[in-house]
């Protein structure tokens, strides 16, 4: 089973690391990073095992000089080899606050990577910026980060929750005119209620027409939707909005198709990409979702894109979604600035200073196209959002994403200086929609 | 369809869920006073024997003929193998110890369940929805039902009417009965104790088995699925009285209903509508619907 | 009967005692002084955990678990948070009285309702209550939903500790208190109602026959048990800066009851220790073994109940032969009959 290889693998490669710790400070100076994200929980298979699967091929790729162009130049960081240490964000903001104190102050990493919790990200931030260790963080999508507090030390390579939702209400208008209800379907924790607030606020701008309701808030970690889909049946809305992820999607997905939710309303996800290829046939045809960002088959299609996406599907044995793709963005964020510092300063390793300096309002290519560091005094990404259709691919065997919608990162995420709320409800002023 | 209606069916759909799995878990409760919180861990580890099974990743997926009963070797296979292992290698080691030392060590062999099936199945979802389409589809008014859910329905009631007949009318019930009510006589009576544990912790262990079976079909199999499962099925027996399969079936009916009620009605209150109708329940009947009050010993 | 500290400590025991609490302060800070910076963050939480251990293990001498204690943690916490972040009160000492006293007051309402029950039913219902707090937190958008509140960088009597003090002060402040409560306990276990307590365990009708209210020992010991607990979550909020609702979640209750059983009822030291050695093991085993530290955790917890069933607390007086200065005179009072 695929399964049991990828938990060999990562086990191998775990030990590989391990075996590494011990050489640290040995002749050749390495480039040490801590890599974090879920090995456990409900967010293991989602987001964290897949997107540790994908950074550690990025960093031996990187070491191995195989990353196509822009970085076909040095290898690792600098010509430095890259060193990683692999942690579990499992456990809650407590117990990752005292693993990434230990990452630096005992494991001595050079730069910490990752983090898919919002909670987790808002929690070690305040610590990151204590102990001036540069810190990028990849999946957490609150607002919050940036918009109540300012760090030095601590950036986000990927967009925040907003610029999904916000291309989702674009889409709405775009390809269904006609719709006058909208209902929702998201978790009762922050990132269902932070995804339907951003949503309804665009989607109201937009069409202020719709009307919303009925607005369902499900339990995280429920896993049964019955009720709640008799509720959509009953009220008939033309679109259903749902920022559900991983185990509880799928458990909703494989319930609401049978009961014909999808043939009676459009159901419309903001990161629901990442179940597709492997939930396979078992997805209802139809559905339509982001996955926050170009990612997976909503990728642009440059070579180092494809490279990316060909060469998970081989080490793996499955393509590579969402979480992958959000958390090579860190690696290569780390790799531009830590180049252009050692640049500048005449090619010696860099201080947390130096790399800082140079990531604050980054521009760098990823597999998911050109991310820009641009709100947050050039601490907060910007990138493009896509939004596709999944319908079957005989030639594949399972759903694939098509039709897909491309919006500019300049169209769906704020302009610098102004919260996300403000700016979309103020009317989205400075939106730079072709 | 009227909104009662429907949160009736809603309610009996998600009762009867929480009814399989909390069974178990009065069961091995009433009889060996331990509160066993790897029962959701093995609730899991039921789902991923199923889901293996009849999932199509051990084998072709089995003809549909095959598939419920094989649901249920795979749970009948889980019991044999974890039952006899789990009470008499481990358990067994913490007899007269305190009741909440017991309990640790369940929520210890839970959190090494919950690690063993990451190295055993990977991180990743199975699915088994398969099953799920054997009933066909209900047509109900604005709504579609799945015969599936209605099959669960009619499971939960076999199987709480078989334990409940097996415990009235039966010999070995009423000595299961007197164990309930007091283990240490009827050790004096020469009843054969130790192995009436093996056979209760292993029926315990195939109930909590065959619900993630059964249920399986119905959703995603991860590793934490059973983290829910297992919360939601303490507050059902509590609320019914611990070790009273009535109590549970009340307990499960109850919950399911609420629950429903609140997504139709106030969907935020979703979150913990559950713990307040159980604190609500305690406050008036402070050892649950169907508890029954212990004796005073000097 | 009228319950107050009996005279028995008081004079040459009590001097002894308050000069062995100042010697494992002196002792406490001389280590952290040593130490590492790494281990200062982790000792510094087990010192704050350890307080919420020491009212389980006061519960647990009297038979009673809980598993919804995350309530008090939880509500500690975000009183000390709310205070510091909403408004603007720095002061770490302010803010760890505030937050004990508000959830002495919590506990003291829920006390009145659960001092009646036992067993499964007392945990149980806990439990409850706990979700409860957990799912308003979760829902609560004002107070930071699931992401939760930052708590600004703590004061200590009017002085703010540079950047790179931070840690050591923390921990010096946690590890002062943690002694003073500690202390303050024993004193409580020595006394008459800390000897009563463990009748409550033994025997509830021949506490009834001396003229003691089971009950109202029991609300004595749950509001202590909340008390400490709130004051254990106010430090972890001081110290990590961050609270979430997740504190109130039920698995943070059952870690803490998961440390009172490895800690064991003997001794107030061993509460510590017993967090120590928790914290230790889950981040050792956290790091090194990311895809294994659960089932590690668990084989390690049915170890020590196997092999050590009075906690870890037991292995100091096994070692060297002599009583723990905090444990209980009466020991563990058994139920006979």
């Amino acid at each position: 089973m695929t399964d049991q290889r990828l938990s060999l693998s990562l086990a191998a490669a775990i030990a590989a690391s391990l075996s590494l710790a011990p050489v640290a400070g040995h002749a050749q100076e390495t480039f040490k990073i801590g890599l974090v994200n879920f090995l456990s929980g409900p967010a293991a298979d989602a987001f964290g095992v897949p997107s540790m699967n994908g950074g550690v091929l990025m960093v031996e790729a990187l070491n191995a000089g195989q990353v196509p162009a822009p970085y076909d130049g040095q290898t690792g960081i600098g010509g430095l080899p890259i060193e990683f240490v692999q942690i579990d964000e499992s456990g809650g903001a407590q117990v990752q606050i005292q693993r990434y104190r230990d990452l630096v102050e005992r494991e001595e990493v050079d730069a910490v990577l990752g983090y898919d919790g919002s909670g987790d990200c808002l929690a070690i931030a305040p610590v990151a910026d204590e102990l001036q260790t540069v810190t990028i963080f990849s999946g957490c999508g609150t607002t919050r980060l940036f918009e109540e507090a300012s760090y030095d030390y601590v950036f986000r390579a990927g967009a925040h929750t907003t610029m999904d939702n916000v291309a989702l209400a674009h889409y709405i208008k775009r390809t269904m005119p006609e719709t006058k209800t909208v209902a929702g379907l998201n978790q009762n924790y922050s990132w269902g209620q932070d995804s339907w607030r951003d949503f309804t606020a665009a989607l109201t701008l937009l069409m202020p027409e719709v009307e919303i309701g009925p607005e369902l808030f499900p339990e995280p970690g429920a896993g049964q939707y019955g009720s709640q889909i008799s509720v959509l049946m009953r009220a008939k809305p033309d679109v259903v909005h749902s920022s559900l992820w991983g185990g509880d999607l799928e458990a909703f997905l494989l319930q609401a198709g049978p009961r014909q939710l999808f043939a009676r309303s459009h159901v419309v996800f903001n990161m629901a990409e990442h179940v597709l290829p492997r939930m396979g046939e078992k997805a209802p045809v139809g559905l339509i979702t982001g996955g926050r960002g170009a990612v997976g088959e909503l990728r642009p299609r440059t070579e180092l894109a494809d490279w990316f996406y060909e060469a998970y599907a081989e080490a793996y044995g499955i393509p590579a979604v969402q979480g992958p793709f959000r958390f090579v963005q860190t690696i290569l964020a780390l790799k531009t600035a830590a180049e252009i510092a050692m640049a500048e300063n005449g090619g010696t390793k860099p201080t947390d200073e130096e790399i800082a300096a140079a990531l604050a309002g980054l521009v760098f290519e990823t597999p998911s196209g050109t991310v820009e560091m641009a709100l947050a005094d050039g601490h907060q990404a910007i990138q493009g959002a896509a939004i596709g259709i999944a319908a079957w691919n005989d030639e594949l065997g399972r759903l694939e994403l098509t039709e897909v919608e491309h919006f500019a990162a300049r169209c769906v995420n704020p302009p610098a200086g102004v919260t996300s709320l403000e700016w979309i409800e103020g009317g989205m002023v400075g939106a730079e929609c072709e | 369809m009227d909104i009662a209606l429907t949160i009736l069916v809603d309610g009996l759909i998600y009762g009867a869920w929480l009814f399989l799995v909390a069974i178990g878990l009065t069961l091995v409760f009433g009889i060996m006073k331990i509160l066993n919180v790897a029962h959701g861990a093995l609730y899991a580890v039921g789902a991923y024997a199923g889901a293996s099974l009849v999932g199509g990743y051990l084998f072709a997926t089995p003809p549909a003929a095959l598939q419920l009963p094989l649901l249920i070797v795979a749970a009948l296979g889980v019991a044999l193998l974890l039952g006899p292992l789990l009470e008499g290698v481990l358990l067994r080691l913490f007899y007269g110890r305190d009741e909440v030392v017991i309990l640790l060590a369940t929520f210890a062999l839970s959190l090494i369940i919950e690690d063993l099936i990451k190295q055993v199945w990977g991180v990743y979802s199975y699915y088994v929805s398969e099953p799920y389409a054997l009933f066909g589809v209900i047509e109900a008014g604005p709504l579609f039902y799945v015969g599936y859910d209605a099959f669960l329905i009619v499971v939960a009631a076999l199987v709480g009417l078989g334990a409940s007949a097996f415990l009235r009318l039966t010999r070995q019930g009423k000595i299961v009965v007197a164990m309930i009510h007091d283990s240490e006589i009827c050790r004096a009576m020469g009843v054969n104790v130790s192995r009436a544990y093996l056979w209760t912790f292993t029926v315990g262990v195939f109930l909590a088995a065959l619900a993630g079976a059964l249920i399986a079909p119905t959703l995603a199999v991860t590793p934490t699925m059973g983290v829910n499962a297992i919360i939601l099925s303490f507050a059902v027996v509590v609320i019914g009285g611990l070790g009273s399969v009535e109590g549970a079936a009340l307990g499960a009916l109850i919950v399911g209903c609420t629950r429903a009620a609140t997504v139709h009605l106030w969907p935020e209150g979703e979150l913990f509508i559950v713990y307040a109708v159980m604190a609500a329940v305690l406050a008036v009947r402070p050892r649950g619907l169907f508890g029954m009050p212990e004796g005073r010993k000097i | 009967m009228t319950l107050r500290p009996s005279p028995a400590p008081a004079g040459r025991a009590l001097g002894l005692a308050a000069a062995v609490a100042s010697a494992i302060l002196a002792l406490l800070l001389l280590a952290g002084w040593a130490a590492p910076s790494w281990a200062i963050y982790t000792a510094t939480i087990a010192l704050a955990k350890g307080l919420v251990v020491l009212g389980l293990v006061m519960l647990l001498r009297m038979g009673l678990i809980s598993f919804g204690h995350g309530m008090f943690y939880c509500f500690g916490a975000y009183v000390s948070g709310l205070l510091a972040s909403g408004a603007g009160l720095t002061d770490a000492l302010a803010l760890t009285l505030a937050a004990t006293l508000g959830t002495a007051a919590l506990g003291l309402l829920l006390g009145l309702l659960l001092a009646g029950y036992r067993g499964v039913f007392f945990a149980m219902f806990n439990l409850a209550l706990s979700m409860i707090l957990y799912g308003a937190l979760l829902k609560s958008v004002s107070l930071g939903g699931s992401d939760g509140v930052s708590v600004p960088a703590p004061s200590y009597f009017g002085l703010v500790p540079p950047d790179g003090m931070r840690s050591l002060a923390a921990y010096g402040f946690v590890a002062t208190i943690a002694c003073a409560a500690g202390f303050l306990l024993w004193l409580v276990s020595r006394s008459q109602l800390g000897l009563v307590l463990l009748g409550v365990k033994g025997n509830e009708i021949r506490l009834d026959y001396l003229g003691i209210s089971a009950r109202r020992l029991i609300l004595v010991a749950y509001v202590l048990s909340a008390a400490l607990a709130g004051m254990g979550g106010s430090l972890v909020a001081i110290v990590s800066g961050h609270v979430i609702p997740e504190m109130a979640y039920w698995t943070t209750s059952g870690e803490f009851v998961f440390i009172t059983v490895l800690s064991g009822p003997g001794s107030i030291s061993g509460a510590f220790a017993g967090a120590g050695v928790f914290e230790a093991v889950r981040l050792a085993t956290g790091q090194y073994l990311p895809n294994a530290w659960q089932l590690l955790l668990g084989g390690f917890l049915l170890l020590v109940i196997l092999f050590l069933p009075d906690g870890i607390s037991s292995l100091a007086r096994r070692r060297t032969g002599t009583a723990d200065a905090s444990a209980p005179p009466a020991g563990r009072v058994q139920g006979e009959g």
